[in-house]
């Protein structure tokens, strides 16, 4: 019940800040946050207090049908892995709502409403383990975000806003095709119709079907994600978006592709998967490299970390298809550590961007000297997303190093060299934007440095991520369970169901 | 009664289609497309009676009834239109209600 | 005692910490004290510990400290622990002593620059990392220690931000060492997999039990630690970071030089000398790379007429003495020359800083000349780190480290006389850059204005430093001179193959190299009005190291530079813009039917339908 709950109230709070306005605007922003606040707490009870991987898989679960006709239900499901990517959501939902507060001044409780239901749809999809309420929910997500960039957005907003519905919406259809295919197939073979993914896990197909299958998930994931060559909406969106979209879909909306791959893509299809590997992990480390080279080349700030996020999550695509605990732990990791790090950079441009009134890094240099506190924050998350050791990004990129070394070398080796290719652009981003003469472009007077919510929200992010570097285990303790299981069917293809059955 | 060949008359229904068709693709004045149309519905119309005569079928006929109340309609909206358009252009060029291009 | 020892990284970091959270409201003189105090805390805990250590040595020599377990994923794990053994001791030592001498140096140097708190934040964070590097007890947190050394090099040879050019050599150092890192951590995959632990002592343990000598595997691993010690130690080829890293402060190029950083590689080496006693060939590559690296260096030190240029060149060089000793198996020779090499390089490097100081920071050696008479301590400190380092014969440390060195290679057989030839040829090269240096520097005429006076922060790391530069060597004397052991002993429960014994012969030659250099030296330059040759092709050759710099740069760097502008917009994305293109382009084309004219249309729906009922008709 409390996943339900989970869900209603961002989804009602939305509705209630968009009303809000009505009063003052401040009542949208401060109901946004009481209401996240509301949901993370929820979310923060559920955290399992085992310290050692003990515990069940599944945390709690909720379960109705919902369209019994078609076999649709409306089924909840929480394990370690969905609620670690949940208080990332809910946590860098919350920082959104606080560093929009000056920066969003038109339309403000629609844009929290937008918000706040963007989160909902997240929620669901890491929840939801009914192949139509789990599309339902990744279609739900799309729609506010397009609202999110197309509205609130800066100068090129609708073309970035209809590259990311056009890309996310026609790999959704792909995935949809797949997904009635799956259940079609299914049927066949059982004459059950049910759109459960429990159930469907295991469904026995020839391989060539389902080659095609786990191909229009794979897609659909790897379009979110995103991995080369289906990138290319990413730093279009990321730039265009206003500061709270681009933390969201850094640190939020990737990690529903990754969910994807882990959940879905390599349980559903362990055979077709694991002959894909190659292939796929192929485009991570092209992805990898060539993300660091277009990051390297930019000028627009905003694009740089945008192009960055490509060059991480190709260690998060190379981490899932080597399919081993250390490198499965490592994905987990690498997608906390990425959220925080890219979202901090994000809300740095974004802050950046309301003093100074340009992205362009031609424009910068040697703001050290006007913005001590920002330009130090800047220049610890240039650090900890080139992967500094003690930091959360290292931790995720060696275990994902460590795993798919086990699983091929020269994979490995390759991905490594985008270690040296991060040190490059994340140095040069420093260098160009804090460092270097101070030039004497005009307005550059009277800078005020960064503001008490700022500052509380960069040392919240500066402290996790060194938690996670630090201290990673608490962290993988929590998705140690969900992540067993989910490499059980993985490798193994039997059923879920006997499993969750036994738990308790 | 000597009946009509069943040639004979769908020719003659042929012929009267294609006038039809003529003068709506030919014709500039609105209101002679409108007559075209109603040459190409009793056109239509010829062919179900002969039809029906062939076959001894009711059906012919009822059809061309039910041409014929179409075709009523059709004139009657049709005339509608054009005078309706003709209050903001006031001619009855077809051509010149081409505002309604993409 | 010796469960404090996590306070002697902690502290500076601490230290750091406060620095840096607090630069902002600190007085300058606090922020001196916190750096200074930290790191010196450290140093005495070091110190007592370190005493604890040797007068009650714990059992198996080995005292082993867990602090936490850092990740533990599908059975394996790794623990954040550190580990004190005679070797990590004795750079635990010249760590935290040479580094507190350079702090206390640095209070004073850094008077009155912009950033004071964030200098010394960055100095205590580098002494931190370099102290997690040597007392690691796992691969991983040495690895840790490992980067965090090469940050603090970044941001401190970028301390003066406001230079694009100390930026770009800021950059160069991570950058270049970074990819000697990634060597490294491959290798660190690789123990990881193959041995199941990154443990170092078990590693090492099972490194001996499975693998054989020779086998390409280990021979692999070998090389990959290699590759990082490499480019952190600056030997060929990734060492053209070294001298551009002099556009950090002064103090900082001493720490870099003398107590963290470069010395790590060769720590690293002697750490896993297992591993390359396995694997012959990687360890004789040691030898040679250390082997050219020091010639070279020699060479272009010769060649620089900025005087940090010509420390950074010996520093490469003495790196390369021991990588050589490392390269034939004279493990303790190695860490003797890098403790004597701290000293005497510290001195030197502060000495230096403590000239420009006054000088304005004018770094030119031909602007200098005649400082003997104005600046006698600096110049004094200077000589005796010039003799340390050219290894007078029986005054100075560097002559017993060097002589330790040389004559382990002499005992390799046949590739060991190779290397020790080159050996003395560098110490002949030796004595010829670093007393062309003093002699144009500190004789002759005057050329520039000196100002102001030393305060006692300057003058006392300067004679403890020039004391330890001469008498350090005598904890470890060869046979011929009245044979102490003290340092071979504390090493021989860590190392094997004690230093080896002298032969009279190749010492005394080795010996008259290092003084004919001087002799050289004095005779070309005592006089150093002609002294200036900058315009022919051999100096500018050596003044440029040989050209790395320029084949680096043609053919890695602008490569990436080229293609990462002509991809600034991501040619993939054109393949979408191209299919938007041809939609739209459809579109267009479409468009054009849509006229608006009904009789059109209505041609349309008749051809339409004519065409449908001929198929229908005709098929």
């Amino acid at each position: 019940m409390i996943l339900l709950w989970l869900l209603c109230v961002p989804a009602v709070g939305g509705a209630l800040a968009w009303l809000a306005e009505a009063a003052h605007p401040n009542w949208s922003r401060w109901i946004s946050i009481g209401v996240l606040s509301l949901d993370l707490l929820l979310a923060l009870a559920l955290i399992s207090p085992a310290t050692s991987s003990g515990h069940p898989a599944w945390i709690a679960s909720f379960d109705r049908p919902w369209i019994p006709q078609l076999g649709i239900s409306f089924e909840l499901d929480l394990d370690g892995l969905s609620l670690v990517l949940i208080l990332l959501t809910l946590a860098l939902s919350l920082i959104s709502v606080v560093i929009s507060w000056t920066e969003i001044t038109e339309r403000v409780g629609l844009f929290h409403a937008n918000l706040l239901w963007t989160t909902t749809g997240v929620i669901g999809v890491f929840l939801a383990l009914d192949m139509f309420l789990f599309f339902f929910f990744w279609e739900l997500m799309l729609v506010p975000m397009y609202f999110l960039i197309a509205l609130w957005g800066h100068e090129n907003r609708f073309y970035a806003a209809i590259k990311f519905f056009l890309f996310t919406q026609g790999s959704g259809l792909i995935m949809l095709v797949a997904i009635l295919a799956l259940v079609f197939i299914h049927q066949h073979a059982t004459g059950h119709l049910t759109f459960d993914y429990l159930a469907l896990l295991g469904t026995k197909m020839n391989s060539m079907t389902a080659f095609w299958l786990m191909l229009g998930f794979f897609v659909a994931f790897v379009v979110k994600l995103p991995a080369v060559p289906f990138h290319t909406w990413l730093p279009d969106a990321h730039t265009e978006a206003p500061t709270a979209g681009s933390v969201l879909l850094a640190g939020v909306l990737l990690k529903t592709g990754a969910y994807g791959l882990l959940r879905f893509v390599v349980p559903l299809f362990p055979d077709a998967a694991h002959a894909f590997a190659p292939v796929a992990m192929t485009l991570a480390v092209i992805g990898i490299l060539y993300g660091a080279l277009l990051a390297f080349g930019q000028n627009d700030m905003k694009r740089l970390v945008a192009y960055s996020s490509i060059s991480h999550m190709g260690f998060i695509l190379l981490g899932v298809f080597a399919w081993n605990t250390l490198a499965l732990d490592g994905v987990v990791v690498q997608m906390l550590a990425h959220g925080v790090s890219t979202g901090a950079l994000f809300i740095l441009v974004g802050a950046l961007q309301e003093r100074i009134h340009t992205r362009d890094m031609r424009f910068m240099g040697g703001l050290w000297a006007s913005l001590p506190r920002l330009s130090a924050f800047g220049m610890f998350f240039a650090i900890a997303s080139l992967g500094l050791p003690g930091l959360g990004n290292f931790i995720g990129e060696f275990l994902i190093l460590l795993g798919s070394f086990h699983v091929s070398v020269a994979f490995t080796v390759f991905a490594a060299g985008g270690l040296v290719a991060a040190a490059a652009y994340s140095l040069l981003l420093v260098q160009r934007a804090f460092h270097g003469r101070i030039e004497p472009f005009p307005g550059r007077t009277g800078l005020f440095d960064l503001t008490t919510p700022h500052l509380v929200v960069m040392t919240v992010l500066m402290l996790s991520i060194v938690g996670l570097g630090v201290y990673p285990q608490p962290v993988l303790y929590q998705v140690a369970p969900g992540l067993s299981l989910l490499q059980h069917s993985g490798q193994a293809s039997t059923g879920l169901r006997a499993r969750v059955a036994e738990q308790p | 009664m000597a009946t009509v060949p069943l040639d004979q008359g769908l020719l003659l229904a042929a012929i009267l289609f294609t006038l039809g068709l003529v003068g709506v693709l030919a014709r500039r004045n609105l209101l002679f497309i409108l007559m075209s149309l109603e040459v190409m519905l009793n056109a239509a119309g010829v062919a179900f009676i002969v039809a029906g005569a062939r076959w001894a079928a009711p059906g012919g006929q009822v059809m061309f009834i039910l041409v014929l109340t179409l075709a009523a309609t059709e004139v009657s909206v049709g005339l509608a239109l054009i005078l309706l358009m003709h209050r903001r252009i006031p001619t009855l060029d077809a051509d010149a209600g081409d505002q309604l291009k993409g | 005692m010796r469960e404090f020892l996590w306070l002697v990284p902690a502290l500076p970091l601490l230290g750091s910490v406060i620095l840096m959270f607090g630069s902002a409201h600190l007085s300058v003189r606090t922020a001196a004290m916190i750096g200074v105090l930290s790191v010196g805390l450290a140093a005495l805990i070091a110190f007592v510990i370190s005493a604890g250590f040797v007068l009650d040595p714990p059992v198996g020599g080995v005292y082993q400290q867990t602090l936490w377990r850092w990740f533990h994923v599908g059975g394996f794990s790794v623990d954040v622990g550190l580990r004190l053994d005679p070797l990590s001791l004795l750079m635990m030592l010249v760590t935290s002593g040479v580094g507190f001498f350079i702090h206390l140096f640095a209070t004073e140097f850094m008077e009155g620059e912009q950033g004071y708190g964030r200098f010394f934040a960055h100095l205590n964070l580098f002494v931190a990392a370099m102290l997690l590097l040597v007392l690691a007890r796992n691969f991983l947190v040495l690895y840790a220690g490992w980067e965090g050394v090469g940050l603090c090099s970044y941001l401190l040879i970028g301390f003066w931000w406001g230079d694009p050019l100390n930026g770009l050599a800021a950059r160069k150092a991570f950058i270049v060492t970074r990819i000697g890192d990634t060597a490294f951590l491959i290798g660190l995959l690789l123990i990881a997999t193959r041995l199941g632990t990154l443990n170092i002592a078990s590693a090492m343990t099972r490194a001996h039990e499975t693998l054989h000598v020779a086998s390409p595997m280990v021979t692999l691993i070998a090389f990959l630690l290699l590759g990082g010690a490499i480019g952190k130690s600056a030997q060929l080829p990734l060492h053209t970071w070294l001298p551009d890293a002099m556009a950090g402060p002064t103090p900082v190029s001493a720490l870099i030089h003398a107590a963290t950083m470069v010395t790590a590689g060769v720590y690293l080496i002697a750490r896993t000398h297992v591993l390359f006693l396995l694997a012959p060939i990687a360890q004789f590559t040691v030898g040679i790379v250390g082997a050219l690296t020091l010639l070279l260096a020699g060479f272009s030190a010769l060649a620089q007429n900025d005087i940090k240029r010509v420390l950074a060149y010996s520093t490469m060089s003495q790196i390369g003495y021991m990588f050589v000793a490392l390269g034939v198996g004279a493990w303790g020779a190695a860490m003797f020359h890098l403790m004597a090499h701290a000293f005497f390089k510290a001195l030197l490097f502060l000495s230096a800083g403590a000239v420009t100081m006054r000088l304005h920071h004018e770094q030119d050696i031909f602007k200098m000349g005649g400082l003997w008479r104005r600046l006698p301590v600096a110049f004094w400190s200077f000589l005796i780190g010039s003799a340390a380092l050219s290894a007078l014969p029986l005054v100075t440390a560097g002559f017993y480290s060097k002589e330790a060195i040389l004559s382990g290679a002499w005992a390799d057989g046949t590739r060991g006389r190779v290397l020790w030839c080159a050996g003395v040829v560098g110490a002949f090269v030796t004595g010829v850059y670093i007393f062309r240096v003093v002699f144009i520097a500190f004789f002759g005429e005057e050329h520039t204005h000196v100002s102001g006076s030393y305060g006692w922060r300057v003058i006392v790391p300067l004679i403890v430093l020039s004391t330890l530069s001469l008498v350090g060597g005598f904890i470890q004397l060869p046979p011929a001179f009245g044979h102490i052991t003290l340092l071979s002993d504390l090493l021989s429960t860590v190392l094997p193959a004690p230093l080896g014994a002298t032969t009279v012969m190749p010492l005394l030659f080795a010996s008259f190299a290092s003084i004919s250099g001087i002799v050289v030296a004095a005779a070309l330059y005592w006089r150093p009005t002609h002294a200036r040759a900058d315009a022919t092709p051999l100096w500018r050759f050596w003044h440029a190291a040989a050209g790395f710099d320029w084949l680096y740069d043609r053919f890695l760097v602008c490569p990436v530079l080229w293609a990462a502008r002509i991809d600034r917009d991501d040619f993939i994305d054109k393949i979408y813009s191209g299919i938007v293109w041809v939609t739209r382009a459809g579109h267009f084309a479409v468009r054009r039917t849509q006229s608006g004219r009904v009789r059109l249309y209505a041609a349309g729906l008749a051809l339409g339908s004519i065409c449908l009922i001929a198929i229908a008709v005709l098929r």
